[in-house]
């Protein structure tokens, strides 16, 4: 199967520093890939390039075998819905008719007519029919997250990308977001996700692209890609994978009282049948 | 600590709840239409020449080839309305639409409630161009030169402003008035230079005409400023929609299919025009653009379709009752529009800026 989103050597630099290097990355229909990394990684620059935005300095960025910025835009915006980090709207234009703007590509097209089911769906989805009369500036920056969620939704573009959706969220919403994300990749769309939390990337990614300083450390099934010792070297952190008691769901953990040189780690008192150990590792800058 | 469980408050009637605006928007468009046809009706009896607004309406009705309601009873009283009164009412409706609707777009685009030609000093700078074509007595486009000359002025104004304001889709505060500042007073110092380079006629005329009057309006002048708001109303409206995407922001509004680029500059340009058409005749008229859009938003939401034909009819309304204040508030005397609505304006303006500052959280 071919791959509806595809990026190839893209390089971006602002300036003398480079944030993407050379990265490749295919998304195919009907899977949810998880980007995570560190802060600064290029994990929201390589979505922006995913989404069209700034233009790679090197490389190409294809949607359905064509350049991304030789598409109209409008054409886009019909197959492909992004929800950016931070959601700001200027004026003080109701939940509802910021969810409503999603449906913005559908004018003048026979889908227009469905432009209510679509947005209340969306709403109900995003758990913010509650929401609908509140102005958006008064909402709380978790409510703004699911309102921006639920607008992404109502464009019902079948390639999805978001931006730390599940950043302001409270557990509920974060596996509520993430559920309705898995069952869009399931009905067909291809979903890319930039994470923080890798134990949510675990458990709903279908694949895993760890970024590092730019460049693609690790890109596998959950499974084969968060092991402790990829992620104490990318974090730079000691970092414990642990799978939950009963299950094969893996759990992500930084190793809290473990400085450099404390050599015996006080270990969580968590049953680990198959914890991967993590030797203190060296930190090696590539 | 004790843990008390109640269940979460329950919703009502959600979906519905944007049905309030609805009936609002409706009532608005009523109430601002009846309020401008009265207006009119009144500022066009009222003056030196008294005839009743029963005999405006008769007068007008008869021109339109309905032979109904009464004619005006003193002998010159058609000829007063038709070539003094009509043109100075038909021209406060047109320059006021042209004000709030200019008003109402610029904060669109610029993401930014305080936003306005005069603050920013868009109609500075058409005031440059219409002030250099009386000092030259140029006639190049024959009546259309004023107009077009500060047309010119006040798109280098807004180009200018558009490219130093902005960063990231946005325009603080600030950066803003701190803008319109710098803009304006370049623009005080080109106009005050060719008011020294002006002879006494000139001089007289611009002297007048800077502080803003409706005062010897005549036809010509409504054939040249129609068609421009008429020009820049049309693009108003037909932008409305992608105006509300980008209050999501740049990003966004692309995402949604909007051409963010070409949709700044057609509004900027679509603002240059409205100012133009206002600025050229009546001179610089402040603060319609800020107030009017303002009260829209407040009374149906910032949705532009609505906002923009609202602020429309709302400044035609607004500048005729204005009007009306400045030639009656004193007797015998004409007063300058452009000093009572910056009488009316700047206070609301001082209001608007601390209501601003404290929901941004502060200047920076």
């Amino acid at each position: 199967m071919s791959a509806r989103l595809r990026a190839r050597g893209v390089r971006v630099a602002y300036g003398a520093s480079v944030v993407l290097d050379d990265v490749d990355l295919d998304v195919h229909g009907g899977e949810l890939v998880a980007l995570v990394g560190p802060n600064g990684a290029g994990k929201s620059t390589l979505l922006a390039v995913l989404a069209g935005d700034p233009r790679p300095d090197a490389g190409d960025v294809l949607l359905d075998g064509t350049d991304l910025r030789a598409q109209r835009l409008t054409d886009l915006a019909r197959r492909r819905a992004v929800m950016t980090q931070e959601a700001r709207v200027s004026f003080a234009f109701r939940a509802r008719e910021v969810v409503a703007m999603g449906r913005h590509p559908w004018r003048g097209t026979p889908r227009e007519a469905h432009d209510d089911e679509a947005v209340a769906a969306a709403m109900a989805d995003a758990d913010v029919v509650a929401l609908s009369g509140r102005t958006f500036p008064t909402l709380s920056g978790g409510e703004k997250a699911r309102v921006a969620f639920a607008r992404a939704l109502a464009q019902e573009g079948d390639v999805l990308l978001l931006d730390e959706p599940t950043a302001a969220l409270d557990i509920r919403h974060q596996e509520a977001v993430l559920t309705r994300a898995r069952q869009a990749a399931r009905a067909g769309a291809a979903v890319v996700v930039v994470l923080h939390d890798l134990t949510l990337a675990a458990a709903y990614a279908d694949r895993v692209v760890v970024l590092d300083q730019g460049r693609v450390r690790a890109d596998g099934p959950p499974a084969a890609v968060l092991t402790a010792a990829l992620l104490s070297d990318v974090y730079r952190h000691p970092v414990e994978v642990v799978t939950r008691p009963g299950t094969d769901e893996l759990v992500v953990l930084p190793v809290r009282t473990a400085t450099p040189h404390d050599a015996p780690v006080a270990r969580p008192t968590v049953a680990r049948p198959t914890a991967v150990h993590p030797a203190p590792v060296e930190v090696t800058t590539p | 600590m004790s843990v008390v469980e109640s269940a979460p408050p329950q919703a009502d009637t959600p979906l519905a709840a944007g049905g309030g605006r609805r009936t609002r928007q409706v009532a608005l468009f009523v109430v601002l239409t009846l309020a401008l046809v009265a207006l009119a009706l009144v500022a066009a009896g009222t003056g030196q020449l008294h005839v009743p607004p029963a005999e405006v309406l008769g007068s007008v009705l008869h021109r339109v080839g309905l032979d109904v309601g009464p004619l005006p009873a003193h002998q010159h009283g058609e000829s007063a309305l038709w070539s003094i009164r009509f043109p100075r009412v038909v021209m406060a409706m047109l320059v006021g639409a042209a004000l709030a609707t200019g008003g109402a777009v610029m904060q669109g685009v610029f993401g930014n409630p305080l936003a306005e030609p005069g603050i920013v000093g868009v109609s500075s700078g058409a005031a440059v161009g219409a002030c250099l074509v009386m000092v030259t007595g140029w006639a190049f486009a024959g009546s259309w030169t004023v107009a077009l000359v500060a047309f010119v002025g006040g798109l280098v104004a807004t180009l200018l402003v558009y490219a130093t304001a902005r960063e990231g889709g946005r325009t603080e505060v600030v950066t803003l008035v701190l803008t319109g500042v710098a803009v304006n007073a370049v623009g005080g110092a080109a106009v005050a230079f060719l008011t020294f380079l002006a002879d006494s006629q000139s001089r007289d005329q611009i002297v007048f005409w800077q502080l803003g009057s409706l005062n010897g309006t005549r036809w010509a002048y409504v054939a040249v400023v129609a068609p421009l708001v008429a020009l820049g109303l049309v693009i108003a409206l037909v932008l409305a929609r992608r105006l509300d995407l980008l209050a999501l922001g740049e990003r966004p509004a692309r995402h949604l299919g909007v051409d963010v680029e070409r949709l700044r500059l057609t509004v900027v340009v679509a603002v240059a025009v409205l100012t133009a058409a206002a600025v050229a005749f009546c001179g610089v008229i402040g603060f319609v653009g800020l107030v009017v859009p303002h009260l829209v938003r407040m009374v149906v939401g910032p949705g532009h379709a609505v906002l923009v034909p609202a602020s429309a009819l709302g400044g035609a309304t607004l500048l005729v009752g204005a009007d009306l204040v400045a030639r009656t508030a004193v007797p015998y005397a004409d007063l300058p529009i452009g000093m009572l609505t910056a009488l009316v304006g700047g206070p609301f303006f001082f209001w608007l800026i601390r209501r601003t500052r404290r929901a941004a959280g502060g200047w920076a």
